[in-house]
């Protein structure tokens, strides 16, 4: 099969894809941005954080993590912007905004 | 020279996959492609075949199985009929997008309500759009030697594509034929290991299957179709060095004393050797009429088809299916669509007979021909008939 550098969906032709269809660099989805399907976002209230991760368990996406100091947040090449974090923090770290904000 | 021996067709199929070397056949009964894999499951119960067995709980699930195994690299075999066929509906797609080699025997049966297990072709023409390779046979050696062809031409690195064979339930699948099979290490060479480029494999995973958002969704499928009509090319390779090695030939479309005949019949399937005798007997009374048989049916031969009808002056085309509410039967329509833009072509008749394994007999094509005639002399009709049906 030709090696080529990744192009993206818009960019390819029919001839560019592999047999099938098929994908076969493993973890390429990783290069998929969900983070442009959301309309709101999360904003942060760190000093009310008790860093017990139930944002980071809730999270459908898997894209929170503790940032330097501890905090946990979301990575926004990923987050879609559901909401489920806000909902669940215990403390009302999380407000959601709309994304124009 | 190999053995000829007296098999019923479903059994020859079975020995004749069996003779393919094939590893795994997934498939759940149902008449009348029964046998077939009844046979299957006996070889490799009693050690005869070196394949594994899958009886799954469904056609869905027996397709599903083939994709998996077709994927890993295994030279994947399944059968079915009618209601199987349409169980297995939406994964024949999956099967042919993601270029998987699986090779099926189809049955052909009538589908439900009423219930009919006999032949037709409505299971074949619900399936028409899927993708996959189609080859029809007329009788049982013709079923035996498309084993072997359909699995090198469904595993050729420049096609990998699923491949059916249909063979009609009941008129073909049970009757007891005589056949040649082909010596073993013939077709060892024939049909060499399957070597699938991209398998499921750990050292080197890949995803088949994948999601395509509307960016890239007609690429993937456009590269499909280019694909399957460019598969022709293989075909016909493979049927002339099959030709050449066993003797026996084969061609996308097959014409029966038709050269120059002003009438003409077109049909498909195993009443094409009905409508051969058919043919030989009106001959003998001076008609000018010959037959022309579809044998590949996916990718639609269009040069081969216009070549064989050019010159005559009336076409009569029999199907065994219906398409209600359309424009008659589904071959014709298709045969329209591949004539429509020829400077000049025949008058096109419509017939639909022979469904629910109604017997169409010689004096019937007979009957078709002479009303076909008249029908053309009247004009060129849009109407099509429905043969044999009681007012």
């Amino acid at each position: 099969m030709p090696k080529r550098k990744p192009k993206s969906d818009a960019e390819m032709t029919w001839r560019d894809l592999e047999i099938g269809a098929i994908v076969t660099e493993p973890g390429n989805a990783s290069r998929y941005k969900t983070g442009d399907w959301r309309s709101q976002r999360p904003t942060y209230d760190f000093k009310k954080c008790i860093k017990c991760a139930l944002c980071q368990i809730f999270c459908p996406e898997g894209c929170i993590f503790p940032n330097d100091d501890g905090n946990f947040e979301a990575d926004m090449y990923y987050c879609k912007g559901c909401g489920i974090c806000a909902r669940e923090c215990p403390t009302g770290v999380i407000t959601m905004v709309e994304e124009e904000e | 020279m190999a053995d000829r021996v007296g098999i019923e067709v479903s059994v020859a199929l079975g020995d004749a996959v069996s003779q393919a070397n094939v590893d795994v056949v997934a498939a759940y009964p149902i008449t009348p492609q029964t046998h077939i894999v009844e046979h299957l499951a006996e070889l490799v119960a009693n050690g005869e075949l070196d394949a594994a067995y899958i009886p799954v709980e469904s056609e869905h699930s027996a397709m599903s199985a083939c994709l998996g195994s077709a994927a890993a690299g295994a030279r994947t075999f399944t059968a079915t009929a009618g209601q199987g066929l349409e169980l297995m509906h939406e994964v024949l797609y999956v099967a042919s997008s993601m270029r998987l080699p699986v090779v099926m025997a189809v049955a052909n049966r009538a589908l439900s309500s009423p219930l009919s297990v006999w032949g037709d072709h409505s299971d074949v023409m619900a399936v028409r759009d899927t993708g996959w390779i189609q080859i029809f046979t007329e009788n049982g050696q013709e079923v035996v030697d498309q084993v072997f062809c359909a699995f090198r031409i469904a595993e050729d690195n420049k096609v990998l594509l699923p491949v059916m064979i249909h063979l009609d339930g009941f008129h073909l699948s049970h009757v007891i034929e005589p056949i040649t099979f082909p010596e073993q290490s013939k077709v060892d060479k024939f049909l060499p290991t399957n070597k699938y480029p991209l398998p499921l494999h750990p050292d080197k995973p890949v995803t088949m299957g994948d999601f395509a958002p509307p960016a890239i969704y007609p690429e993937a499928k456009w590269a499909q179709e280019v694909n399957l009509r460019a598969s022709k090319e293989t075909i016909l390779k493979c049927w002339q060095e099959f030709a050449n090695i066993f003797g026996h030939k084969y061609q996308p479309v097959e014409s029966y004393k038709a050269e120059k005949a002003k009438t003409l019949l077109l049909t498909m399937g195993s009443f094409s050797e009905t409508a051969m005798t058919a043919i030989d007997k009106m001959r003998g009374e001076g008609k000018d009429v010959g037959l022309v048989r579809l044998r590949l049916w996916r990718p639609f031969p269009f040069d081969e088809l216009r070549q064989a009808v050019a010159g005559a002056e009336t076409l009569i085309v029999v199907d065994r299916a219906l398409s209600f509410g359309g424009p008659g039967g589904p071959v014709c329509s298709e045969v329209k669509a591949a004539l429509y833009g020829e400077a000049k072509k025949p008058k096109i008749v419509s017939f639909v007979a022979g469904i629910g394994g109604r017997d169409i007999s010689v004096d019937d094509f007979e009957s078709i021909v002479n009303k076909g005639m008249t029908i053309s002399e009247k004009g060129s009709p849009n109407e099509y008939e429905m043969f044999g049906v009681r007012e």
